[in-house]
């Protein structure tokens, strides 16, 4: 595998390339863009950077003002801090319907060390319920970049964007554009689907691996897109394969496990298996031991794998 | 500074002319809120001179042309006094005074709270505490185009408890927004009751002027009091200005004024109705 960049690096190099050609773009950031990466764009276009301070209701705000005055703002924080002004975000941009994007940082468990206050899970879904906002889990450097050049050059609406910490393994070709609202199959299989995204997507391509040594073809779908969400890229491989697990770094209520079983429940039931936090808090560790405290690792993408497929058979045998 | 929009029509206007005019606004806020059998009287008639001041006399906006880059803008954060927005643009030309009778209604752009689909809308308000940080965005913006237009910020006196208000004063201070200009409608009153019963603010000029911003108390009733406070913000070229209009809530209608349960009740029957309007034309 290529040698891993992380997602807020290259969302700090890219903000500065759009930068050079998007007059319009500012950003905005509360006192993390060191961490968050937007200090780059800061260096290179001080009059369009604006540091706002802990103060996550004036920055919303403020970035809903310089969309309603023409500007397309990205506002980058900490993903847990952002959700403070769920109602800013609400009121002021996504009632208002306007070109505001929030590009999060060091969402999900991969914080590690920083513990429970700082791990939020809850996040995908506190978005998604918001009319007018779209979300997306990108899932490597490649996918992130896709996405950033995605948002400049043909949207003017609210979106969320949910990058991590971590530098994750890249799981796209160079050759790959980001298509709203649009799976991408990373390996296909007839027996099982998982699917993935974010972080838990190069978890999945290496549990398919073993999989394979127990005799189960699964495909790896990456769902960056959680909304709009792909009805059809979904509901076609639950026909082709039967079995379904979903594997995501974020609660499996609300999130990505959520929005499969809606989608199959309404249009091709099968049994739905979901790998993610439970409803709990996280905790302090490094982050790859996290994954296998809340049993989120490779194996527990196997474990589930092997649940969905054989449970289906079993009721396919009794009847 | 450079006048972006010569507005002739509207300019140097008399007080009586201005008083006319409220008296017009002030007589369909209560006719809009009887019609719709809800709704805020009590902080739009205490607001309403002051939002005719800034329509007829201050603000630099062309109904005729209400999206061009340099107008004014106006934020009304205080978003439940919709019916004194709604009626000013409407006697401004924004739209016909008739569709204000749709009020709150299934088929109406003229929603409950203050909603960007109404011509000449800047944003959507309503939940309190956020139009000042959409005032320092609009503010930034225009700093970044060198445009000159400026952009008002109306909030309430019950609406400044929101920790909102006070991130954004910072913001607005950091940046030296000279051009955005916040108006108090320091009425006294909020929904629960007496403002200094429900969250006790202390002296808020001395509050805001530590906070950087320069500040100005005026009677939020007299259009020559009015005239002075926006003429001093125009002057006023390093730092943004909070202007705090002392204000009566429910001015003009008696029963109404100071009095918390016209916050947003309308007038409670056909008697009520016509006594309101009867004091306001003063028949």
């Amino acid at each position: 595998m290529r040698p891993a960049e992380s997602l807020r690096e290259t969302y700090g190099k890219k903000l500065v390339e759009i930068g050079q050609r998007k007059k319009d773009v500012v950003v905005l950031d509360a006192d993390l863009s060191s961490s968050t990466k937007t200090s780059e764009f800061g260096k290179v276009f001080p009059d369009r950077f604006f540091n706002m301070g802990i103060s996550e209701q004036s920055m919303v705000t403020a970035a809903a003002g310089l969309a309603l005055a023409g500007k397309q703002a990205f506002v980058s924080t900490f993903a847990v801090f952002l959700m403070r002004t769920y109602e800013q975000i609400r009121q002021s941009v996504c009632y208002n319907n306007i070109d505001v994007k929030f590009v999060v940082t060091h969402a999900g468990i991969t914080v590690g060390e920083d513990g429970a206050t700082h791990q939020i899970v809850e996040d995908v879904g506190i978005m998604s319920g918001l009319p007018n906002m779209k979300v997306i889990v990108p899932a490597d450097s490649i996918e992130t970049a896709s996405v950033i050049d995605y948002l400049v050059e043909k949207t003017k609406t609210p979106y969320y964007v949910r990058l991590t910490r971590e530098k994750f393994p890249v799981v796209n070709d160079d050759s790959y554009k980001f298509k709203e609202g649009q799976n991408t199959v990373l390996r296909d299989g007839s027996d099982l689907a998982i699917f993935c995204n974010g972080s838990m997507v190069g978890f999945s391509l290496q549990a398919a691996e073993e999989l394979k040594k127990q005799a189960i073809d699964a495909a790896v779908v990456n769902v960056s897109s959680i909304k709009p969400l792909d009805r059809n890229g979904i509901i076609s491989y639950a026909k082709k394969t039967g079995h379904v697990v979903t594997a995501e770094e974020h609660s499996i209520y609300n999130g990505l496990g959520s929005r499969v079983s809606e989608v199959l429940s309404e249009e091709y039931p099968v049994p739905v298996v979901r790998v993610g936090m439970r409803d709990t808090f996280g905790k302090s560790g490094k982050s790859w031991e996290l994954f296998d405290y809340f049993h989120m690792g490779i194996k527990d993408i196997v474990s589930a794998g092997i649940k969905s497929f054989r449970e289906v058979n079993k009721y396919e045998t009794i009847s | 500074m450079e006048k972006s929009m010569p507005d002739k029509d509207f300019k140097g206007m008399d007080r009586e002319t201005l008083e006319k005019i409220a008296k017009k606004a002030r007589s369909l806020i209560i006719k809009m809120v009887y019609s719709a059998k809800s709704g805020h009287p009590g902080g739009s008639l205490s607001i309403i001179d002051v939002l005719t001041y800034l329509y007829f006399n201050e603000m630099n906006v062309d109904p005729s042309d209400q999206n061009l880059s340099s107008r004014d803008r106006l934020i009304m954060s205080k978003g439940h006094a919709s019916p004194a927005l709604y009626s000013i643009l409407a006697l401004r030309g924004y739209f016909p005074s008739e569709l204000l009778m749709d009020f709150r209604k299934i088929n109406s752009k003229l929603e409950g709270h203050v909603h960007r689909g109404v011509p000449g809308v800047e944003t959507s308000t309503g939940s309190l505490g956020q139009g000042l940080g959409i005032g320092v965005g609009m503010a930034l913006a225009a700093k970044i185009d060198k445009n000159p237009y400026r952009v008002y910020v109306v909030l309430g006196d019950g609406e400044i408890e929101e920790g909102n208000v006070w991130e954004s004063l910072m913001a607005g201070s950091k940046y030296g927004l000279s051009n955005l200009v916040a108006i108090l409608d320091k009425n006294g009153v909020q929904l629960d009751g007496f403002t200094r019963d429900i969250m006790p603010m202390g002296n808020v000029a001395e509050k805001v002027k530590s906070f950087g911003w320069e500040v100005r108390e005026f009677n939020g009733h007299d259009f020559d009091d009015i005239k002075s406070a926006f003429d001093f913000a125009r002057s006023v070229t390093n730092r943004p200005v909070f202007l705090i209009a002392n204000t009566v809530k429910g001015k003009g209608v008696s029963y109404m004024e100071n009095n918390y349960k016209y916050h947003g009740s309308p007038p409670a029957n056909d008697e009520e109705y016509e006594n309101a309007l009867r004091e306001i034309e003063g028949i």
